[in-house]
């Protein structure tokens, strides 16, 4: 830190001895700085006036920062001032370029403001200039135990530095606590509670300096990502997948000694209270499946809220985070589609905010991902402020050549930066279908291998006994099983005849029964018809010679069956034809019906046995 | 069977609902038999295939709990070495990992991890991951390592299925495989993210057996051939194949004393032993021990008693007088037994054939380990095994098991022997080690398939007799006359065909309390990952003790990339791959002056402490410690084991200098070395000041339920480096020596 200031001190001694002419005959007639140290990011905003005492148009306006501030100067913006509100919209900022006018002192950078109308003779015009620095804010000391406060130094310059005359100018400098250990203090210096105000001062001329110091307590969390990459997925199926590796490191004042945590948990206001304890992402509306993780696995610290508005995930580092300690995580989102991704003139556009969703966070490396579907062509991208440009692919799930990957790159990325950026493409919806069809080809081939390995014989003998035999046996089954369904459909039939007696207790009706007596008979006939080809087969098979009396004995029985029923049949029929009651039938059918019943005993019984071979 | 009872079905329907509704059995019959053209073996095949398959996802998704409880992530201790190594694997490939010297473990000597591992289970995830990422896939190893015991307790059941087939019946076949899709015994080691070599171990175990025995009952080379691969695959995943080594030739040798030798036999078991030992001697980790070890003599031994029987049973089939082959067989018997007792004996006396680990003889004495390797004795999971562990493991399986041996022997045949074997054999071993509980439960699930099916089966013939005579019966249907005969069947046997209707049920009571209690058990006991700790809260909420990926992650962040760090070696496989630091001793255990020399430091004064971590390099040194918690496995209730190691090694420590009268204690009453030794001080440091529980006084042990004895403790050589919320996990950072100036 000291050593910082004294090249900061040298460099001002270098500006007043290169003291150069002005260049053009503008004249700054009131500055109001402000500066807001707050949070470890420190936001200059100056309010100048700027007035044209020469006769020519000008419409360039020159900010001069020194080479150290430069450094760490991450974001710079000019609007009007006429909005009054804090929009920094598009349509009141001007256009801000580094410059390197000639004649200048070395060790300052310029930036020249494009002023929207040019300023003509005597004419004035106010608007307001935001500086963003980061890292600005050093510790001192450098290294502090658990119980001590965090101090941190702060400097700058009290009279705005610039290539033009000031007549009017005043600082006031934000603190975060009213507790303030040092600040130079030159004429009309003043403190009042957290805020230290310099000026008024009048009249000084260009490349006026007055370095002052500002010693002050804070204790916010200083947190640093030292890289930061997000990975913005896009799906067509309806999904946008955030995912997001922090790095983060706490960059304020190192701790040094213990950590206890007795004395944390105890007095957590008073011991380590400058730690990390808990970030605020806010993530856009209609967030989801939002989750928080490390490389070593899910992190259960965390709490989420929503509403229509916006979506907060509060999470808690593992460990509270101390000055210089690190801590690493990602967080993950899937956002609808419909809110990021739309169509313009037969392109697609992403339209997503670039920086990173939590407050006060200091980015070192912000690295984008934007990643498109496989198949995405005519990749353009257009963001609001100059950004490092690079193109990679991905491999993701069933993809063949990949994803085209939009890569952006920006170093130091403060809040500020959290615009939105868009990205062009032209994408067939069509191509969407790709994967789901190679899904289902894979398992289409799959199964269809299935079908022929167990449709293809793939013996290697063809000739050898054991394979024949196979076949031979494979026969055998097939008849038996034959020999099998025509019994049961014998048995069915048998079923119909006993139903057709049913009906004529019911009914009386003596020529259907008959007629569905006489169906019954010739079916059955066909059917033992067709069981005879299979008999004989088996007969002259030699595998079958085990299972072959078993056969026939069930084919003799069925037939036994079939005759017996047909009798009885018959005997009912009779019987109601000469109106016998019913106790005469009953007793006329006994003797059949006994025999009946054992004999599809039977036939059920060998049927289950030949069905267990 | 399954058309007989359609025909049943179709009549007693007719029955209750005289001929007004004929029509609706017909369509039934049709409906069967017309649209489903299906054979009876079809069917049949096709209700076996689907209960396979629904037993295979039954097996995988019973074991998610654990991520759908906590997450998907890697358990315990030694599953954290196993990724890391898969993680090493793919990313630097087969020979990069073969020749891995890791310099993060066992500062400062460091270990050969392709020659001190086996890398079944490292080699088939990373197989597993490059077939999916072939496949376009994209997804992380450690998914992959997450979900590779689930899968391989998923083939296990078909393993299990075709075991239970060959050795007894399809029937029995599917019943193992749905009791062994569920046994806690197994899912205790297969869990999604139990990531062991357990895991996919007891798949080859059972794989190599089922070969083997079909080997045996086919007398086929390729069967033997095939076991042989089963065993190379085995070996490369597990210490465990020494079971096998040694079951297979005690099988063998009951074979040959029951007088069962056969030409099957001879060919399975040379070829097996033969191929399966050339193809072990390719795992640098197990190396020429199939020549050298004492374990594995049995296995050659019986070896070469199989060509001593096949010679004499060449001979006696030259010879036809019985009296000279008498003669000739006491001689070759005496000459064999003989040569072998004195190969043996020079052997073991020239140091060519190492005598038996400690491991071994612990498993054949129980009580050797606890007085000659404490480091053995002091894993819990090595500890003898309880009765309530069985019942839990085992459950109904446990009173099967004797029924499934009854069966068994009632029906003997070469491989329902096998299964005897490896069933008594493993069950003597669970007895004596709580871990090999696991290896006893698939011949447990296989036996008690056995009791089921055959019991389940006898029942239903029963039961179906009995519900043929109704039929027959009520062929007349809607006629006054009830068949005589039917009464008479009934009579006959109405004790039976109730009571097995009763035994049915209660069968099917026993399983469906077994599939309750085995899912109970998977997921309130065998899912946690045991590094996230879940409890109750006052509430009933669940309270999730983050502690140590806490520590792990501070130490990965927050500490230089080479620090050494110090502790019990418990940790030391979650150090590395968690934490990404060296680690002074591991889980691996396998220099035990090292770990006694980290023991030594843990209960010796800081002072000297600070001198043996100046030796070793030490930055860091992290205790675990439930005091604040509650969580009892922590360091304190640890120390003991570290004393014992420690002093079996150095003898300055005395394991009474830390008890008074025999008792182990930390409160006042405690030992004054105990009171200031370097655990005891890591562990309270700053504790005396903390209140843990309302009403009781500060520096309340939660854990052990006293007050600590030394609440004032002051450190001079470490200081407090991280605490994690909970208090569990504590790291000191070891100072850096005074300046002398």
């Amino acid at each position: 830190m000291r050593k910082m200031g004294s090249r900061f001190g040298l460099f001002l001694l270098a500006i007043s001895i290169l003291w150069a002419p002005v260049l053009s005959d503008l004249v700054i007639s009131k500055v109001d700085r402000r500066i807001d140290l707050t949070s470890q990011i420190a936001r200059i905003t100056s309010t100048l006036k700027v007035e044209n005492e020469g006769s020519e148009l000008v419409s360039e306006v020159l900010l001069a920062f020194p080479d150290v501030q430069t450094k760490h100067l991450a974001h710079l913006s000019a609007s009007s001032n006429v909005g009054k509100g804090k929009v920094r919209g598009s349509s009141n900022s001007f256009t801000v370029q580094p410059v390197n006018p000639k004649g200048m002192p070395a060790s300052l950078t310029f930036y020249s403001v494009t002023l929207p109308k040019g300023l003509g003779k005597g004419e004035s015009l106010t608007f307001d200039v935001l500086a963003v620095l980061t890292h600005t804010l050093q510790p001192f000391p450098e290294k502090i135990t658990q119980a001590d406060i965090q101090l941190l130094v702060f400097q700058e310059t009290a009279y705005y530095l610039s290539p033009y005359a000031v007549k009017v100018q005043t600082l006031v400098v934000k603190l975060p606590e009213a507790r303030i250990e040092s600040y130079t203090r030159i004429h009309n210096t003043k403190n009042v509670g957290s805020e230290i105000k310099y000026g008024p001062y009048e009249n000084l001329p260009p490349f006026s300096y007055s370095p002052v110091v500002v010693h002050f307590e804070s204790n916010q969390p200083f947190a640093v990502a030292e890289e930061l990459v997000r990975e913005i997925e896009i799906s067509h199926w309806g999904n946008v997948q955030v995912t997001e590796h922090y790095k983060f490191v706490h960059g304020g004042a190192q701790s040094k000694g213990e950590f206890s945590r007795l004395d944390y948990q105890a007095r957590p206001h008073v011991r380590g209270q400058y730690a990390i304890r808990r970030l605020v992402a806010k993530l856009p509306p209609r967030a989801h499946s939002v989750y928080y993780r490390d490389e070593i696995g899910n992190v259960s610290t965390s709490n989420l809220w929503s509403d229509s508005m916006k979506t907060e995930l509060e999470i808690e580092p593992r460990y509270p985070v101390i000055g210089g300690w690190k801590t690493a995580f990602t967080i993950g989102y899937g956002l609808p589609l419909h809110d990021f991704v739309f169509q313009s003139d037969g392109k697609r556009l992403i339209d997503i905010s670039f920086g990173c969703p939590m407050n006060e966070v200091v980015i070192n490396t912000l690295i984008v991902k934007v990643v498109l579907p496989e198949g995405s062509r005519d990749i353009s991208v257009s963001a609001p402020f100059p950004l490092k440009e690079s193109k990679e692919t991905k491999f993701s799930h069933l993809d063949i050549a990949g994803r085209p990957v939009v890569v952006l790159e920006k170093t130091n990325a403060v809040p500020e930066h959290n615009q939105k950026f868009q990205v062009y493409y032209k994408f067939n919806s069509l191509a969407m279908l790709m994967e789901p069809l190679m899904l289902i080809s894979g398992f289409f081939f799959l199964f269809v291998a299935g079908i022929v390995y167990m449709h293809v014989d793939m013996s290697i003998s063809k000739s050898s006994a054991s394979y024949l035999a196979k076949l031979q046996w494979d026969e055998v089954q097939a008849a038996i099983q034959q020999i099998q369904n025509i019994i049961h459909r014998g048995l069915v039939i048998h079923d119909k005849l006993e139903a057709s007696l049913r009906d004529l207790s019911r009914t009386g009706d003596i020529q259907a029964c008959k007629a569905a007596r006489k169906a019954a008979d010739g079916s059955l006939k066909e059917l033992s018809k067709e069981i005879k080809p299979l008999l004989a087969f088996l007969q002259s098979s030699q595998q079958a010679a085990q299972i072959l009396p078993k056969v026939e004995e069930l084919v003799a029985k069925e037939r036994d069956l079939q005759e017996r029923l047909m009798v009885k049949h018959s005997t009912v029929v009779d019987c109601y034809e000469k109106k016998y009651g019913g106790k005469e039938i009953e007793n006329r059918v006994a003797s059949q019906l006994q025999k009946i019943t054992a004999l599809r005993l039977e036939v059920d019984d060998l049927l289950e046995f030949i069905d267990e071979i | 069977m399954a058309i007989s009872e359609h025909v049943n079905g179709g009549t007693n329907t007719r029955k209750s609902m005289p001929s007004s509704s004929a029509l609706k059995p017909d369509l039934l019959n049709k409906l069967s038999f017309k649209t489903l053209k299906l054979k009876t073996k079809q069917q049949e095949l096709l209700i076996r295939v689907s209960i396979l398959c629904l037993v295979y996802v039954l097996a995988f998704i019973t074991r998610l709990f654990s991520v759908l409880r906590y997450e998907s992530m890697i358990h315990e201790f030694d599953p954290y070495f196993n990724y890391r190594t898969t993680l090493f694997l793919t990313e630097k490939g087969f020979y990069d990992f073969w020749n891995w010297f890791d310099s993060e473990s066992w500062y400062p000597l460091g270990r050969i991890i392709g020659g001190t591992l086996y890398p079944g289970l490292m080699v088939t995830a990373a197989l597993i991951y490059w077939a999916l990422r072939f496949l376009r896939f994209a997804v992380h190893i450690r998914e992959v390592c997450v979900l590779t015991a689930p899968f391989f307790a998923s083939n296990t059941t078909i393993v299990a299925y075709l075991f239970g087939k060959e050795i007894w019946d399809t029937g029995a076949g599917l019943v193992a495989a749905a009791l062994i899709a569920i046994c806690p015994g197994y899912i205790s080691r297969s869990v999604a993210g139990s990531y062991d070599n357990e895991g996919v171990a007891i798949f080859a175990l059972l794989l190599t057996f089922y070969l083997f025995v079909k080997a045996v009952n086919t007398g086929s080379l390729a069967w033997a051939l095939a076991s042989a691969f089963g065993y190379f695959y085995m070996v490369s995943a597990w210490g465990g194949y020494v079971f096998i080594i040694n079951l297979v030739p005690l099988y063998v040798l009951v074979l040959l004393i029951t007088g069962r030798y056969s030409m099957r036999l001879y060919v399975a078991y040379n070829c097996m032993y033969v191929v399966g030992m050339l193809l072990a001697m390719q795992i640098r980790f197990v190396g020429f021990q199939h020549v050298q070890s004492g374990e594995h003599m049995a296995a050659m031994g019986v070896f070469f008693l199989m060509q001593v029987f096949y010679f004499l049973d060449w001979v006696k089939h030259l010879l036809s007088d019985t009296k000279m082959f008498q003669a000739f067989l006491r001689i070759t018997v005496t000459c064999a037994v003989g040569v072998g007792a004195v190969a043996l004996g020079v052997g073991t006396a020239s140091g060519y054939i190492s005598p038996w680990t400690g491991r071994f003889y612990s498993l054949l004495d129980p009580t050797y380990a606890k007085d000659h390797i404490p480091i053995i004795a002091s894993v819990s999971e090595h500890q003898p095994t309880a009765w309530s562990s069985f019942m839990f493991d085992f459950h109904i399986l446990l009173f099967l098991f004797p029924a499934g041996l009854y069966f068994c022997f009632k029906r003997l045949s070469d491989a329902t022997i096998f299964i005897v074997m490896y069933g008594l054999t493993s069950m003597y071993f669970a007895g004596v080690m709580v871990r090999l509980i696991l290896v006893a439960t698939p011949a447990v699930c296989l036996i008690s398939a056995i009791a089921v099916s055959a019991t389940i089966k006898n029942l239903t013939q029963l039961v179906r007799a009995k519900n043929k005579v109704p039929q027959t019966g009520s062929t007349k249907g809607a006629s006054s006359a009830k068949g005589s005969s039917k009464g008479s069947i009934d009579q006959s046997q109405p004790f039976q065909r109730n009571g097995a209707a009763a035994l049915l049920f209660g069968a099917f009571y026993l399983l469906s309390k077994y599939a309750t209690h085995c899912t109970w058990v998977t997921s309130e006991a065998y899912s946690s990952p045991s590094i996230v700790l879940a409890a109750r809260g006052a509430h009933g909420n669940r309270v999730i003790f983050d502690d140590y990926r806490e520590a792990y992650f501070w130490l990965r962040q927050n500490t230089p990339p080479d620090a050494k760090v110090m502790s019990w070696w418990d940790y030391g496989y979650q150090i590395t791959a968690m934490g990404n630091r060296t680690v002074i001793v591991d889980n691996n255990t396998w220099n035990n002056t090292h770990i006694a020399t980290v023991g030594r430091a843990m209960s010796s004064y800081e002072d000297e402490a600070y001198e043996i971590m100046r030796s070793l390099d030490v930055d860091y040194v992290l205790v675990v410690f439930g005091g604040v918690t509650g969580y009892s496995s922590d360091d304190i209730n640890k120390f003991l084991w570290m004393v014992r190691i420690g002093g079996g090694v150095f003898p300055v420590i005395k394991e009474p200098d830390y008890l008074v009268n025999g008792e182990y204690r930390v409160d006042k009453g405690a030992a004054p070395k105990m009171l200031n030794c370097l655990m005891y001080k890591l562990s309270y440091y700053r504790f005396g000041e903390l209140t843990t529980e309302y009403g009781k006084p500060p520096g309340y042990d939660r854990a052990r339920g006293v007050e600590i004895g030394n609440k004032d403790i002051k450190l001079e050589y470490l200081e407090e480096a991280f605490t994690t919320s909970n208090w569990i996990v504590r790291i000191y950072k070891v100072k850096p020596p005074n300046n002398r100036w």
